[in-house]
Formats: structure tokens, sequence, C-alpha cells
């Protein structure tokens, strides 16, 4: 593989913008032709859980949870695309996804609890520098 | 056989235009051709980029300045 040609991404949050931010960049470096992997690990590892993907607060500004239902409707009405489609677009162009083995252990999640269906694999910090240092893109979310 | 493949992206924005095209040019044998017509400026620009990126040819792009069409070529096997 040439160099530029792959994208590493550790998602460590979980709030909902940053989340959103991450799978949009995703799956914009797999439609421009590169390889992607997402690391979620800590905060990020929960919207890995069951129906869990859009349920973080925003960022800045969450005001009690108001502050977030007003960006939805926002997103809503400009037609952007679900954070549940984007994980969808992003598995189906062949991104990879994977989870932080250790995180799932310090807090106590299991396999089952987790959206397997769009997991790739479950690994620790060796097989994220292995492949950072393959990539171009490196990005801390 | 070549074929068009027509994709509508019109009112979808960032980053739908550029991951449908993605989606339709994996779904495309060598010699087909991809017509996207949309409406959102930036992709009018980033698909382009993909193109390029990706090794296709950009056959044409056109702009009526209410909605653009951008046609994509999946190259030959040598």
């Amino acid at each position: 593989m040439e160099k530029g040609d792959k994208a590493t991404l550790i998602v460590h949050s979980g709030e909902f913008d940053k989340v959103y931010s991450a799978l949009i960049i995703g799956t914009g470096a797999l439609s421009m032709g590169m390889d992607v992997s997402m690391y979620f690990t800590f905060w990020g590892l929960e919207r890995l859980k069951k129906n869990e993907l859009d349920k973080g607060p925003l960022s800045r500004m969450n005001f009690l949870g108001l502050g977030k239902w007003f960006m939805k409707r926002k997103l809503k009405k400009k037609n952007v695309r679900e954070m549940d489609e984007l994980i969808k677009d992003f598995h189906e162009l062949g991104g990879k996804i994977l989870a932080c083995d250790m995180t799932m252990d310090i807090m106590g999640v299991d396999k089952e609890d987790l959206r397997e269906e769009v997991i790739t694999d479950y690994c620790a910090v060796g097989t994220y520098i292995k492949e950072a240092k393959e990539s171009d893109v490196t990005l801390f979310i | 056989m070549t074929k068009c493949n027509k994709l509508n992206v019109l009112g979808e924005t960032c980053p739908v235009p550029l991951v449908e095209t993605r989606k339709a040019v994996r779904k495309s044998s060598p010699g087909d051709i991809i017509e996207v017509v949309g409406n959102h400026p930036e992709s009018k620009e980033e698909i382009p980029m993909a193109v390029e990126e990706l090794g296709l040819e950009l056959l044409d792009i056109e702009d009526d300045g209410e909605q653009w069409k951008i046609k994509i070529k999946i190259p030959e096997d040598d």
C-alpha cells in the first residue's frame, strides 16, 4: 500500500457531535479511496453498545439535553444522514471498526453488549500503533 | 457489457453524495459509466477529487446553476 492510502481514527469521546464527526470523516476517507480503521475506546466504546450510537450528549451547550434536541432537529431539517446510517455505510464501504479490549474489561462490557455486526475485531494498543505507523492520516477524537 | 448507472443525490448533503458515489463505483464493472446528479455545491468539487484518487476517468461536469451532473467512467481492464 502506498503512503496516504490509509486513515486511522481513535474514537475516545462518546459525545454526540464528536462521534458524528468521526463517522463523517471515516466514511469520507473511505469514499476518497482510503482504507480506514476506527478504534473505539473509553467513552467512544460506550457508543458501540446496542442502541447507544447517538445517545451521547453534545460536547458543548448540551443544556441538559435541550441543546442536543435542538441540534438533532437542525440535522434532520438539513437532511444530514443519521449516525446509524453512516455506521452502516462505513461498514458497507469496507471500513474497519475495532473495539478496545481493555476498555471492555475495565468497564465490564461484554461482546454481547456491543453491536457485533459492525465490529471487525477486538484489540489492544499494539494493533493501533501498527496501523497508525502505516497511516498518513491519524486522528484522536 | 457497458452500463450507465444513474445516481440521484439531489437534496443530499455532506458526506452522502461522496459516499453514494463510492458505493456506485464499487458496484460497477470496468467500462461502466456512472452519472451522478446532485445540488450540494461542495460535492461538485469533491466528487472529481475522489475520481482522481480512485484512478477513474472524469468524462464530464455540467452545472445549470440549480443542479450539477458528473459523468464518471470506470477504466477498462488492461
